[in-house]
């Protein structure tokens, strides 16, 4: 690996200074398990590593009532999974996120880091585009916000400027009683995702209110499967009205056939992974 | 340019100067010339190189030695009491957990790590437990008996605190 100079600021403004001043040759590390292997293979080079586990806004993860979840990017997988809130109100994240990689990925890999490395196959993204996440960045013109829907651009590629990070992921809080379904098909137990489903689902007098249904792998990027959306919402949901959803998000799926599987199977498992997530959610807000 | 780090090993304070781009495992077994903890794959992938960080289990070969700069790190040779084996140890010697020995510190410190969050845990469990940490040649059988015979003395220790 080529040498480097490693920082480890102490502030954000300290990290996006760094990454100004190194014009595009300065990386960010949180947990490391992306960049460390690309730094190895010698994809990236980097003049300037900037450690941000060490700026203290970065490492909260917190959850109130009136704002929701609220994860910073220096937060490991681990961390999501084992928070008592994620696990009461947002049980999809906690299933996408004990999918990654192995418990040592989980312990040093950050959803955010996850989520900039922008794969297709992102574990954590269906579920957090379902509860609707926000992505909080910051830059040398000031802070912005931008929907997860619009935060990636292509495989690998993000919305990012070249000296602007992400600081935090918010969710925001879950409007009554929420039902979910997450599933995954995968090869071996560490290895990527083949094609995910995820679907979140808020009740109100027997009609679905808020229907959040995404896929992951079948796409250029994760993806919001809005049509299966717009079919169950508003609407008192039927056995029918479910394989409508499944079939529908199965039509919204833009997959390629890889080393992995073929695009056939992976439209296939879209309805098959859609029907059974929905079906999940459903019965745990006991509305099927 | 090198930098002055402090890794707290098996509760003995090291002090080594070590470039930046030096993975944690090469500052481990080329520095501190403990090289119980193995290279299996350099990717993150096999487990070979897992060491106890701060209480979690990791991948020695995805971390720079400087990000450990100041923390309690656990390897292969901290488990073991003088002669006496570490629990984990002995059962993975008794139950045929151990063939050509490679992947198994990283394999013993990844069952000692989730047993003790996981006491009760299946053999389904334990599988998932250890899926970051690949073997070449058991096939897995005795691993998975060896981590759940070690599992008694981690529900005992339980029920004396409970």
């Amino acid at each position: 690996m080529k040498s480097f100079e490693y920082f480890d600021p102490k502030t954000v403004s300290q990290a996006i200074r760094l990454l100004q001043k190194y014009q595009g040759s300065a990386k960010i590390l949180a947990g490391g398990t992306d960049l460390f292997l690309r730094m190895r293979h010698g994809v990236l080079s980097p003049e300037v590593v900037v450690d941000i586990k060490g700026i203290k806004a970065l490492t909260r993860l917190q959850y109130s009532s009136q704002k929701g979840l609220r994860i910073g990017a220096a937060v490991t997988h681990a961390e999501v999974q084992a928070h008592s809130a994620v696990q009461r109100y947002y049980g999809a994240l906690v299933a996408a996120a004990g999918w990654v990689g192995s418990r040592q990925t989980r312990h040093r890999g950050t959803v955010i880091g996850n989520l900039c490395n922008a794969s297709p196959a992102a574990d954590t993204a269906p579920a957090l585009l379902a509860y609707r996440a926000t992505v909080h960045i910051v830059g040398p013109d000031g802070e912005r916000e931008v929907a997860l829907d619009d935060f990636f651009s292509g495989p690998g590629r993000t919305v990012l400027g070249p000296a602007e990070m992400v600081t935090a992921v918010v969710l925001p809080p879950p409007t009554g009683t929420c039902g979910w379904g997450f599933l995954r098909r995968t090869r071996t137990a560490i290895d990527i995702a083949l094609v995910s489903s995820c679907a979140v689902i808020s009740a109100d007098h027997g009609t679905c209110s808020e229907v959040g249904i995404s896929l992951g792998a079948v796409a250029a990027t994760p993806l919001r499967a809005v049509q299966a959306e717009r079919v169950l919402r508003g609407q008192q949901p039927t056995a029918d009205l479910v394989e409508t959803a499944a079939k529908t998000a199965a039509t919204e799926c833009r997959p390629i056939s890889d080393v992995r599987c073929s695009a056939d199977y992976r439209k296939s498992m879209v309805d098959v992974l859609t029907r059974r997530c929905v079906q999940s959610a459903l019965t745990m807000l006991r509305m099927l | 340019m090198k930098r002055l780090i402090t890794l707290i090993v098996n509760g003995q304070t090291y002090e080594v100067a070590v470039e930046p781009r030096q993975s944690l495992l090469q500052v481990l077994r080329e520095e501190l010339h403990l090289t119980g903890t193995k290279e299996g794959c350099s990717e993150g992938e096999c487990g070979a190189c897992t060491v106890i960080l701060d209480g979690k289990t990791v991948d020695a070969c995805l971390i720079f030695g400087v990000e450990a700069n100041g923390r309690h790190i656990v390897t292969i040779e901290g488990l073991a009491t003088g002669e006496e084996l570490h629990p984990v140890q002995k059962a993975f010697a008794d139950y045929g957990g151990v063939q050509c020995g490679f992947c198994t510190p990283g394999m013993i410190l990844a069952a000692k790590a989730f047993l003790e969050t996981n006491p009760n845990a299946t053999d389904e469990e334990i599988r998932w437990g250890i899926a970051g940490n690949l073997c070449r040649c058991t096939g897995y059988v005795k691993i998975v008996e060896a981590i759940k015979a070690a599992a008694h003395h981690y529900r005992a220790m339980a029920a004396m605190q409970g």
